[in-house]
């Protein structure tokens, strides 16, 4: 799975490197800006309220 | 280009490429790369909610309830003029604001210096009506007023709520407060200034902490107390810790803040 994904990117070793930092920084941000908050606010609802 | 590359390293890529040998895709390695992935979201996903989402949000939190306190305070200067603020003895009642406000308008600042990181002054958030993910997971709100409760100042009982953890944790250390402690509530109309007096640790369902007169709705309120609420205890959702203060004094003019909190208020502008 990795493997190929590092076959695909092209140029040299050191490209390749700062390609997958790259993504990796783009799926980095992904997460923190949508997909945990969104994992968040199903695994948690509002907590901190008091309700009947 | 590749003309370029020389015979010899031309030979020698071609050779290595052949040796290595084709990379299979098993099941197996499959599998363990997406256990792997799992893994490392799993550890970002703490990262996220307990550094990220708990530091960065309450930096942004507090820096957009120091500007709206700002605004306020400028707007009170721009209107009153040279007239000096009134003195303690002359300021009457409290006003109240009955602005009818939108859900996840923010219309007050709360600071509680007990709340301050050591060494700062960091724990103003915006308070705004309602109290859904809106406003208590927002980049610039984070604290949340009980739609129907009563407004700063107002005979009854203004009741808050806020994160204890992540999203800010506008009220990360509520257990921390003492006895006397400030609760200072800014609005566009002045400053009210609640003093703590005790905890109360319910279940989820106590909505009776809200009532003008807390667990007493059918009496009749005399005086003006605040309500904190917030998870409890720490990282879980289990209780609900619940703090009261009562009002001690309020004084008219955005811009005029308790002397106690002058010099950390006027930090605020700049």
């Amino acid at each position: 799975m990795y493997g190929a994904l590092w076959r695909i990117l092209p140029g040299p070793v050191w490209i390749r490197i700062i390609l997958l930092l790259v993504l990796v920084a783009a799926a980095v941000f992904a997460l923190f800006t949508w997909v945990f908050p969104w994992v968040d606010a199903q695994l948690n609802p509002i907590n901190v309220t008091v309700e009947e | 280009m590749s003309e370029s590359v020389p015979d010899g390293r031309r030979a020698r890529r071609a050779e290595r490429s052949t040796a290595r040998p084709k990379p299979r895709v098993s099941v197996v390695g499959v599998l363990g790369e997406l256990l792997l992935t799992a893994g490392v979201l799993i550890l970002l996903f703490l990262g996220w909610q307990l550094w990220w989402n708990d530091a960065i949000m309450a930096g942004q939190q507090s820096q957009a309830a120091s500007e709206l306190s700002d605004q306020w305070a400028e707007q009170d200067r721009a209107a009153r003029g040279d007239t000096p603020p009134p003195a303690p003895e002359d300021v009457g009642e409290p006003v109240v604001d009955t602005t009818g406000y939108a859900n996840a308008e923010p219309f007050a600042v709360m600071y509680v210096p007990r709340f301050d990181s050591e060494g700062t002054h960091d724990s103003a958030r915006n308070i705004a009506e309602g109290y859904g993910l809106d406003v208590l997971n927002s980049f610039d709100l984070g604290v949340g007023h009980y739609p129907g409760t009563q407004m700063p100042g107002e005979v009854g009982n203004f009741a808050i709520a806020a994160h204890r953890s992540a999203y800010g944790g506008g009220m990360h250390e509520i257990e921390q407060l003492q006895l006397g402690d400030a609760i200072y509530i800014q609005t566009k109309d002045g400053w009210y200034t609640y003093r703590f007096r005790d905890f109360e640790y319910v279940t989820p369902a106590t909505s009776g902490v809200l009532s003008p007169v807390p667990h007493h709705p059918e009496l009749q309120p005399t005086d003006r107390i605040i309500t904190l609420t917030s998870c409890n205890p720490l990282y879980s959702t289990d209780e609900r810790i619940i703090a009261y203060g009562v009002l001690e004094s309020w004084q008219p003019g955005a811009a005029n803040p308790p002397a106690e909190i002058a010099s950390v208020v006027a930090e605020w502008g700049d």
